[in-house]
């Protein structure tokens, strides 16, 4: 894509860690919903993100976008924040962190006041001070890749699910992050329009975006994550190469989930 | 029959002009302060901090729990003992922007609470801060919910302003009582200023109603 990293160029592939957490905490009320999380991102990779529901995939996408504080741990950007929480982390020091990641939502959360080239523009213009027109730019080219610049004017409840879900991805790719996170991006569509969005995925993974992304699609998982972690009760139960993971689980616990997804009856 | 008409002829353009200084513009300024009043009451109870929420939450239950016409005398009659002299007219702006701001407010915040939280998220994860996105996506969605119920609080506010009679305001009102009682022709004055607050708020209620119809057009329906 025309907005692709270009960091991806200056250093080469696989070397550097985009992204490392560690220690990550979360309790909500006094239950603890993330249990000293460790993460890794190399710059270029697709990390996928795999387990059961309330397992805390969404928590930890969250807290990496600065939407949830954890309680500790460390998550720390190699091209810009790098935030140790405790109780004293203050607001600002957490939405630090929003500079260098945009989130895809699972239930898209498009702005239904604003068209989709508003949508798209509404953050590079008022939250990153991009001159108007150079905005409207990017966007109206990210919207052509998606197969949408002919529907720029239109308002997000005019749109079918795939192509919601496609306005959300070009958003997020509109604020140029260094870091894509996905939260489920096909799991509220139509099945007849889950492929329209994978596509597109697939298609930023190749051109080099780093990205972790929760899914449970685990075919695509597999054909477009260099690695997959499955948690399970707010740890990291297993992790290594998607085809490992995926293919021969070691622990019980990921056989089981796995078996499960691929033969649902 | 004849002399009853005149009556309401020659009533008719003082009325009117009590309404057009007196209850139109004591309406229009006290709804717009008292907006802003609730905008801010609204957001000390959204804020989090236990005592702004605190102050808001008894400044609303003092106002809906208490006559409006109460409101106004302790305003005009009893601050003063206080050393604060207001004129009549102040006086009345005051107590009205206060009872709007009061009964505004909630409709204000459920409205801001109306909207999906997913909205806020959507707004911070492109970069936007708290009050951008209160203001840019937040407010604008809130605002089309709460234009039905704030229009039913301007429409009343219109009637209440009828109590400013009370601390001698020269409005619609005022101008009947003394009409009425100059003439002895209560059951014409009044019925003639009655039809004035009507038609009023007939015209209210269709500005409301296209109003209304513009913010629905871009609504999702769920
Ligand atoms: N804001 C919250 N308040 C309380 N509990 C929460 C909140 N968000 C998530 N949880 C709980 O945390 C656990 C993990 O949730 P989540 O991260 O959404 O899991 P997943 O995305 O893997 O389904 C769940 O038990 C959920 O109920
Ligand atoms: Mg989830």
């Amino acid at each position: 894509m025309s907005s692709a990293p270009d960091h991806t160029a200056a250093t080469p592939s696989g070397s550097t860690p985009l992204l490392e957490v560690s220690g990550l905490r979360k309790s909500f009320g006094g239950t603890e919903v993330l249990t000293s999380i460790d993460l890794r991102v190399e710059t270029g990779k697709v990390l996928a993100l795999i387990g059961p529901s309330g397992s805390g995939k969404t928590t930890v996408l969250r807290c990496l976008n600065g939407l949830e504080q954890p309680d500790a741990g460390t998550i720390s950007f190699a091209d810009g924040p790098s935030v140790t929480f405790s109780e004293a982390t203050t607001r600002r020091r957490r939405e630090s962190l929003r500079t260098r990641s945009a989130m895809v939502f699972q239930g898209y959360n498009l702005f239904p006041h604003r068209t989709v080239l508003q949508n798209v523009t509404e953050g590079p213009i008022h939250a990153l001070g991009r001159p108007k027109a150079e905005a409207q730019e990017l966007a109206e080219r990210l919207l052509d890749r998606v197969g949408l610049a002919e529907r720029r004017d239109a308002y997000p409840h005019e749109l079918s699910g795939g192509q919601q879900q496609r306005v959300g991805i070009v958003r997020a790719l509109a604020m140029t992050p260094s870091l894509l996170l996905f939260d489920e991006p096909t799991s509220a569509l139509d099945p007849e329009l889950v492929g329209d969005v994978l596509r597109v995925i697939k298609e930023l993974a190749e051109e080099g975006w780093t990205m972790v992304l929760v899914t449970h699609e685990l075919s695509f998982a597999r054909d477009v994550a260099d690695e997959v972690v499955f948690m399970d009760g707010g740890v990291v139960v297993e992790r290594g190469p998607a085809s490992q993971v995926l293919g021969e689980p070691t622990q019980e616990r990921t056989q089981r989930f796995v078996h499960r997804l691929l033969n649902p009856f | 029959m004849g002399e009853a008409w005149q009556l309401v002829l020659d009533s008719f353009w003082p009325l009117l002009q009590g309404a057009l200084v007196g209850t139109i513009p004591l309406t229009l300024i006290s709804f717009a302060l008292g907006l802003i009043i609730a905008l801010v009451v609204a957001m000390m109870r959204l804020s989090g901090s236990r005592v702004l929420a605190g102050l808001g939450r008894a400044y609303v239950s003092a106002i809906r729990g208490t006559p409006l016409l109460v409101q106004l005398f302790v305003i005009f009659f009893g601050l003063p003992q206080l050393g604060l002299t207001w004129a009549a007219w102040p006086s009345a702006l005051v107590a009205f922007s206060l009872n709007v701001g009061g009964y505004a407010a909630e409709i204000i915040r459920a409205a801001i609470l109306s909207v999906p939280a997913g909205q806020w998220e959507a707004g911070y994860t492109v970069g936007m801060s708290r009050t951008q996105t209160l203001r840019r996506i937040i407010l604008p969605q809130a605002a089309r919910v709460s234009v039905p119920p704030l229009s039913n609080s301007f429409i009343s506010l219109v009637k209440d302003t009828s109590l400013a009679a009370m601390i001698l305001v020269d409005e619609a009102f005022k101008v009947a009582k003394e009409i009425a009682a100059a003439t002895n022709e209560f059951l014409i004055v009044y019925m003639e200023v009655a039809v004035i607050y009507w038609l009023i708020c007939v015209v209210l209620s269709g500005v409301q109603d296209r109003i209304e119809r513009r913010l629905e057009r871009h609504v999702v329906r769920a």
